[in-house]
């Protein structure tokens, strides 16, 4: 993994962020929560300060950030369809909504749009299990949302017929 | 302010909105907000009502709900326009509306309260005790009902040896899922020599389909600190942490202003009570790896490592967080001890099974008409929960299982539902208590296909430190996949059966020895279902796409169009009052539509498919 140039940029506001914790190991999770809330994912150079700030190495930072599935190593889209799998949710039907949005957005789970949009990602529970099956967006939650309802939802979303635009 | 009235509280209209996180997501905070507003407008009322948003109040089927107190009325299902009505009506005038009451299913009545439904006359109340009564924020509403008083009681009478005394006579058992007894836990951690000691609240809640850390953590955080104040104590621990999800942004929003308030009244800090025991709790948040529940695990993500547990041929008790004695228990035990502790260990005692004492709260949910947190006495039946709290099965259909434990626990069948639960039993029928999740699973739930997502989930979450887990896991979903498919032989469940026996015998930590419990529990009582889909290449649920094709009973069809509408990819013709009819060429077999027919007239077709 490069450092892009862009993230330079950043460097005060990964800095600031960081160094509002003590360098003590028990704070390296929630450091790296953070910089992850900000920004989306944890950028190349934050890793590095990171691993500065702390005294451990970049590979332990690393180890945590793909440990963990808070964690992003590349940026998400600004809008973050996440469909809940948990049981309550599966027996309902979450696999199709899972289907229809990764069909009407041209992406997998874990993916991001080329224009950097849109991202899918699955959720073991988000403990709204009267509410089978649950998608959140960008923290709007989705409650007994039918097969039929993905696309509105994602028409809510600006996301008219993205598949045949920018399906790769 | 409230405070500057001098009105005998209890007289006082209170206004309490569920804005738990079921009733947040349809709406409740909107509705919390319409009463503000409104109520402002209202200066003809002498004494205007005071407005309280309230944990989750379990029921989560019927939120948003609304209570008014002094009266104990509950209404359900309500909406930011039903606000305006409420007040001019129910407090204002005193009349009830009777639209926003709940109904009885069976004996058509309106129910005033919530008190008088089968949902909740049925719980008995502990860990949930405060939760809807009182606002989470504010640290008087817990104290107003015996909140910390049991923490003046120990300081004041009770040495640390007296609280684990009491603990252990009450026979508490953990309730994130290993139910060992906690005062011998807590015994073990004061018997250890340490520099230090601490205090873990295992707020990880990661099993699908279970939430009552979550609501706990939320509606009620003060007893969460209060339990560990008591443990603390107990053990002579000095620090705490609260590891909570991450994804539980409002858990750990109520519970960091908690600890705030808490420390400003001495609750926490260097003399709490002006005694000499000093204890303070800090947060944790969780980074989103199931495997973290595991104590070793948690603790080693705690300290800012990877979260793998290790063999405990040493228990926390003894070499624990940075190798000190550590005591460390689920949401739900802390939230008993106060309880305890206060009122002794004979009431709780008194509660439940020989082994099993005390309650035991529930996430109900599924094909369940009531979803939601439920809290009963152990030894309670499957039955009773599911049909007498629960309400039976969603649209009539048949019960076919309940899973319980999360995804390491097990699917209990039919002819098991007078068991009564408690953690031995659970045991000897192939699942576990875990964390406390029944999911109830219809005739329209693959068993097959449940293992399956459960063993995706595990393999997953596996941390991949050890073989038998790491592979195991991997095999037997491979197999899972390949059934699924319709390409599955009999000698794939031999295969199956034979990687579980390792996985249970060699594993490192409880995740892997727990993981084949899916696989195992469901070829145990639902092996027909296997057969079926190896033998017959037919999935009896209709959920396997490749071994399913629907088709329209043009008998039994009254071309409702209930079908056509949620078929998302419009594979349904027909138009109104007449026969539909499904394009399998462009049928993506989602078996929506076979779930949604009110009249049975979408049917599988049953005969094998090569």
């Amino acid at each position: 993994m490069q450092i892009e140039a862009r993230e330079y940029e950043y460097a005060n506001d990964y800095k600031v962020l960081i160094e509002s914790y003590s360098g003590k190991p028990e704070h390296l999770l929630a450091i790296m929560q953070d910089v992850q809330r900000h920004y989306n994912y944890l950028p190349r150079l934050a890793i590095s300060m990171i691993s500065q700030h702390v005294g451990i190495p970049v590979s332990r930072v690393y180890a945590m950030a793909s440990f963990y599935k808070a964690f992003s190593l590349v940026p998400k889209g600004k809008f973050i369809f996440r469909v809940c799998d948990g049981t309550a949710c599966h027996i309902k039907n979450s696999a199709t909504l899972l289907d229809q949005l990764q069909q009407h957005l041209g992406i997998e789970v874990d993916e991001t749009t080329a224009d950097g949009m849109f991202s899918i990602e699955t959720v073991n529970c988000l403990g709204a299990c009267a509410l089978a099956p649950v998608m959140v967006v960008n923290g709007k939650v989705y409650g007994k949302v039918s097969p039929g309802d993905v696309e509105r939802i994602i028409n809510e979303y600006g996301g008219q017929s993205y598949a045949s635009q920018h399906k790769c | 302010m409230q405070a500057s009235i001098n009105v005998n509280s209890n007289d006082r209209q209170t206004v309490l909105v569920c804005c738990g996180t079921g009733c947040t997501a349809n709406g409740g905070r909107e509705v919390f907000k319409t009463f503000e507003t409104l109520l402002k407008d209202h200066a003809e009322i002498e004494l205007l009502p005071v407005i309280k948003a309230t944990g989750c109040n379990g029921w989560c089927e019927k939120g948003p709900l609304v209570r008014l107190l002094p009266r104990d009325i509950t209404y359900c299902s309500v909406a930011p326009e039903d606000v305006s009505e409420i007040i001019d009506k129910t407090l204002i005038e005193g009349i009830l509306i009777k639209r926003l009451l709940y109904r009885d299913p069976v004996s058509k009545e309106y129910l005033s309260s919530h008190h008088q439904t089968d949902f909740y006359r049925k719980q008995h109340k502990i860990a949930l005790r405060n939760i809807g009564e009182i606002d989470p924020g504010q640290i008087d509403d817990y104290i107003e009902r015996e909140g910390y008083q049991a923490l003046k009681k120990a300081l004041q009478e009770m040495s640390g040896q007296d609280i684990i005394n009491i603990v252990q006579a009450a026979g508490l058992r953990g309730r994130g899922g290993g139910g060992f007894p906690t005062g011998r836990k807590w015994q073990a951690c004061k018997n250890a020599s340490g520099e230090e000691k601490f205090i873990i609240c295992n707020g990880d809640e990661g099993d699908p389909g279970a939430f009552m850390d979550r609501s706990i953590l939320e509606g009620d955080p003060h007893t969460i600190i209060e339990g560990m104040i008591l443990g603390a104590y107990a053990v002579g621990a000095s620090r705490g942490y609260v590891y909570v999800r991450d994804e539980y942004d409002l858990a750990v929003q109520n519970l960091g202003q908690a600890i705030g308030n808490a420390r400003q009244r001495g609750y926490l800090g260097n003399s709490i009570l002006g005694s000499d025991l000093a204890f303070d709790i800090e947060i944790v948040r969780g980074g989103g790896a199931f495997v973290c529940g595991e104590e070793t695990a948690l603790i080693a993500s705690i300290e800012g490592r990877t979260g793998e547990p290790h063999d405990k041929y040493v228990f926390p008790t003894e070499k624990g967080l940075w190798g000190m004695p550590t005591v460390i228990n689920n949401v739900e035990t802390w939230a008993n001890v106060p309880v305890i502790v206060l009122h002794g260990a004979e009431p709780f005692a008194r509660i439940g099974t020989e082994n099993s004492k005390g309650t035991k709260v529930f996430s109900l949910v599924g094909k369940v008409v009531n979803t939601g947190l439920v809290e009963v006495p152990m030894g309670t039946t499957l039955r009773e929960v599911i049909y007498e709290i629960g309400g039976g099965l969603l649209k009539k259909r048949s019960f076919k299982a309940v899973q319980t434990g999360g995804p390491s626990g097990g699917c209990i069948p039919a002819s098991l539902l007078d068991l009564p639960i408690d953690f031995d039993s659970l045991i000897e029928a192939g699942s576990m208590m875990g964390s406390g999740g029944l999911i109830v699973m219809d005739d329209h739930t693959c068993m097959v296909e449940v293992a399956r997502y459960y063993t995706n989930f595990l393999a997953g979450e596996s941390c991949g430190k050890c073989t038998p887990c790491r592979e195991g896991l991997r095999a037997q979903l491979e197999i899972l996949n390949r059934i699924c498919d319709g390409e599955g032989t009999i000698e794939d469940l031999d295969l199956l059966e034979d990687i579980s026996v390792t996985m249970q015998g060699a594993s490192l930590c409880a995740l892997g020895r727990t993981a084949p419990n899916p696989v195992l529990s469901t070829l145990r009582y639902f092996r027909e279902e296997y057969l079926a889909h190896i033998e017959e290449r037919r999935c009896p649920a209709g959920v396997c796409r490749a071994l399913t094709t629907f088709y329209i009973d043009p008998v039994k069809c009254t071309g409702c169009q209930v079908c056509k509408k949620h078929c998302s990819v419009n594979a349904i013709q027909g138009e109104r009052k007449e026969v539909h009819v499904i394009d399998e060429s462009i049928c993506i077999r989602c078996g929506e539509c076979y779930r949604q027919c009110a009249f049975d007239a979408v049917q599988l077709r049953q005969e094998e498919l090569r």
